[in-house]
């Protein structure tokens, strides 16, 4: 394999993790803070993509788009806080299950009573429609690399609004202890709907930026889900910097795993083997990473020891 | 009795007066989908025992439905094509008699549940719902990806297989199996959870470390109430690939894990008829919705939501109370 096509695979993977990062950061804010699975985080996700393609076609602006994402989804966020999920907070974790994999649902059919089964498409904003040329003559999608580079400003800005703002704080002391910063005067169920709107701005910003590159579609939300599921464990649950390592180690496994082990498993097999049993170990790599991982650490990799 | 006794044998009385009453009057579609609810509260039996009674919430029971799924599919379509299914050196028959395909579901269903549980039960809580789901989701994917049985495609079985003295196809024949097959799981692991197994297992829930203190081995029994509750699980599967003469990756997929999961927390978590109410209702609900509106779904959601938010403890919860122990 030539070098600049190893280059691109890394860059890929980049690009899969970090927007994995920025889907899985709510997610596992909202399980280390609230205690709560949601299933339906992969629904916000769609609605960022849907609001986005929606305004992106009314106005011609991909920016404009890309902001609707990030109101529509905090705004479903907050009233599905408000009406369903705030009375799950005391609930354990099947009635979770059970009433967020609900909320897929209606999310779902919801979506395909306004925008109908056929797939939206969101093209890449023109400024960033071509490819940028690297030294050596390699060449890179631009969108791709925006989101690159857009994904870690977002984690370098969830990692400041996490350490050092007062809502960071009390995030924080709302992992740690609950009631203690209850008593201390904050009103924690405000906290719970902020922390909330947040996870849904974020992955509806995902769902927006990644719609570009694939189709906006219903279900699009939930094969991302079970990713992001994964990285939160891998990371350890309510870990921000946990989620950023496990999203990256995913993204990069995902990604070169499905290049390089068709091309590890020729050196020895006839061509045709190779290829089936490395695409399929490839696509079964991720889930392998995580069990191992869970098995030798079973809160995962960044989680307070059980 | 009791008052859930009454509900459960109520319940089923009724479902089984509605079987007749389509056989009758001569609906062999009714039939089919009374199976279908049969077959899929068998799977929910299975992951009940785990998921209720051992507390091992279990996201990952379709690698096991898809198993025993497989485990028809591939000795059915050996048996199609006569060529022996060949496992290294050894040359195996394929098969259309159904007492053995069972058998063969469930054992393979039990020999990867071993594994997995062995390793799965070193994790817990929300750690071991997504470690299920690996595992699930790498038996989904490595089915995708293998084209020797059908790939991505699945594959078909043209005609049902047999069991001696039935014609299988008949549509209330295969239901009458099924229903058997399901009322003897109900009352082996009402037994189960009944007798010392079940007690412990129960209390390993509730307090492993109290139970650990009395010198009973919680991995031991928790490990062994999974590998049951996979066998049961795989059964189904199955049973389910018989139903459709078909089998393909779709019944190891997550959504599947989720449905059986659904039905046990719809119906009423540890209920002994639980899963049987909740597959009832889900599937009853989805087909006459499906009737009524082309966005069902969006009701059937907002009824899961309602149920979920307001009636506590299933189907069966509200209609029996509090679950009672001992």
């Amino acid at each position: 394999m030539s070098l600049s096509l190893f280059f691109e695979q890394i860059l890929n993977g980049l690009q899969f993790g970090i927007m994995l990062f920025v889907m899985a950061a709510g997610l596992t804010l909202v399980f280390g803070v609230m205690g709560l699975i949601n299933l339906a985080h992969g629904s916000l996700y769609m609605v960022g993509a849907f609001a986005c393609a929606a305004v992106a076609a009314a106005t011609g602006s991909f920016w404009l788009g890309l902001v609707a994402s990030l109101a529509a989804a905090a705004i479903a966020g907050v009233i599905v806080e408000i009406v369903v999920i705030r009375r799950l907070y005391a609930r354990d974790h099947l009635d979770q299950v059970l009433a967020t994999f609900a909320l897929i649902l209606i999310f779902s059919e919801a979506t395909r009573y306004f925008f109908g089964s056929f797939p939206l498409y969101l093209d890449t904003p023109d400024i960033l429609s071509g490819a940028l040329t690297f030294p050596g003559g390699f060449q890179y999608p631009a969108y791709r690399l925006a989101i690159i580079v857009i994904g870690f400003v977002v984690a370098a800005g969830l990692f400041w609004l996490i350490g050092s703002t007062r809502l960071g704080i009390r995030i924080r002391a709302g992992e740690s202890d609950r009631e203690m910063i209850t008593a201390l005067g904050v009103d924690i169920g405000r906290l719970y709907t902020v922390v909330f709107a947040l996870g849904a701005a974020l992955a509806g910003f995902a769902g927006a930026l990644v719609g570009a590159i694939q189709s906006v579609q219903i279900g699009m939300g939930e094969p991302v889900l079970i990713l992001a599921f994964v990285v939160i464990v891998i990371g350890g649950i309510g870990s921000i910097p946990g989620a950023l390592v496990a999203s990256i180690l995913v993204g990069l496994t995902d990604t070169l795993g499905r290049t390089l082990l068709p091309i590890v498993f020729g050196t020895f097999m006839d061509n045709s083997a190779a290829t089936s049993t490395g695409s399929a170990l490839a696509s079964m790599l991720i889930y392998i990473l995580m069990a191992a991982i869970l098995v030798f650490r079973p809160t995962g990799l960044f989680g307070a020891r059980g | 009795m009791r008052r859930e006794t009454w509900i459960s044998f109520g319940f089923m009385a009724a479902g089984l007066f509605l079987v007749v009453a389509a056989w009758f009057g001569d609906e062999p579609f009714t039939i089919t989908l009374a199976t279908k609810v049969v077959i899929l509260s068998l799977a929910g039996v299975g992951l009940n025992l785990a998921l209720g009674h051992g507390g091992l919430v279990s996201l990952g029971h379709a690698a096991f439905f898809g198993l025993g799924g497989y485990a028809m599919g591939i000795l059915a379509s050996h048996a199609q094509s006569f060529e022996p299914l060949m496992i290294g050196a050894w040359a195996l028959e394929g098969t259309k008699s159904m007492p053995l395909i069972w058998l063969v579901a469930m054992l393979v269903a039990a020999l990867f549940a071993l594994p997995i549980g062995v390793l799965s039960l070193r994790t817990s809580g929300v750690y071991f719902i997504m470690i299920t789901l690996a595992f699930a989701q790498m038996i989904y994917y490595f089915a995708i990806s293998w084209p020797a049985y059908g790939g991505e495609d699945g594959m078909s079985i043209y005609v049902r297989n047999s069991f001696p003295g039935l014609n299988t196809l008949d549509p209330i024949q295969f239901f009458i199996l099924c229903a058997l097959i399901l009322a003897i799981c109900l009352v082996l692991v009402d037994r189960l959870v009944k007798s010392r197994f079940g007690m412990a297992l129960e209390a390993a829930r509730q307090n492993p470390q109290r139970v650990t203190s009395l010198g009973i081995d919680t991995f031991k029994l928790q490990l062994t109430a999974f590998v049951i509750s996979a066998a049961i699980t795989g059964l189904a599967g199955a049973l389910y690939a018989d139903l459709n003469r078909f089998v393909s990756p779709s019944m190891l997929s997550w959504q599947v894990s989720g449905e059986i999961m659904i039905f046990v927390i719809l119906g009423g978590v540890a209920r002994f008829a639980g899963p049987l109410a909740g597959a009832t209702v889900f599937i009853a609900l989805e087909h006459f919705l499906g009737g009524l509106t082309e966005f069902w779904q969006i009701w059937l959601g907002l009824l899961l939501l309602v149920v979920i938010l307001f009636a506590r403890g299933g189907i069966i919860g509200v209609l029996a109370g509090e679950r009672r122990h001992g």
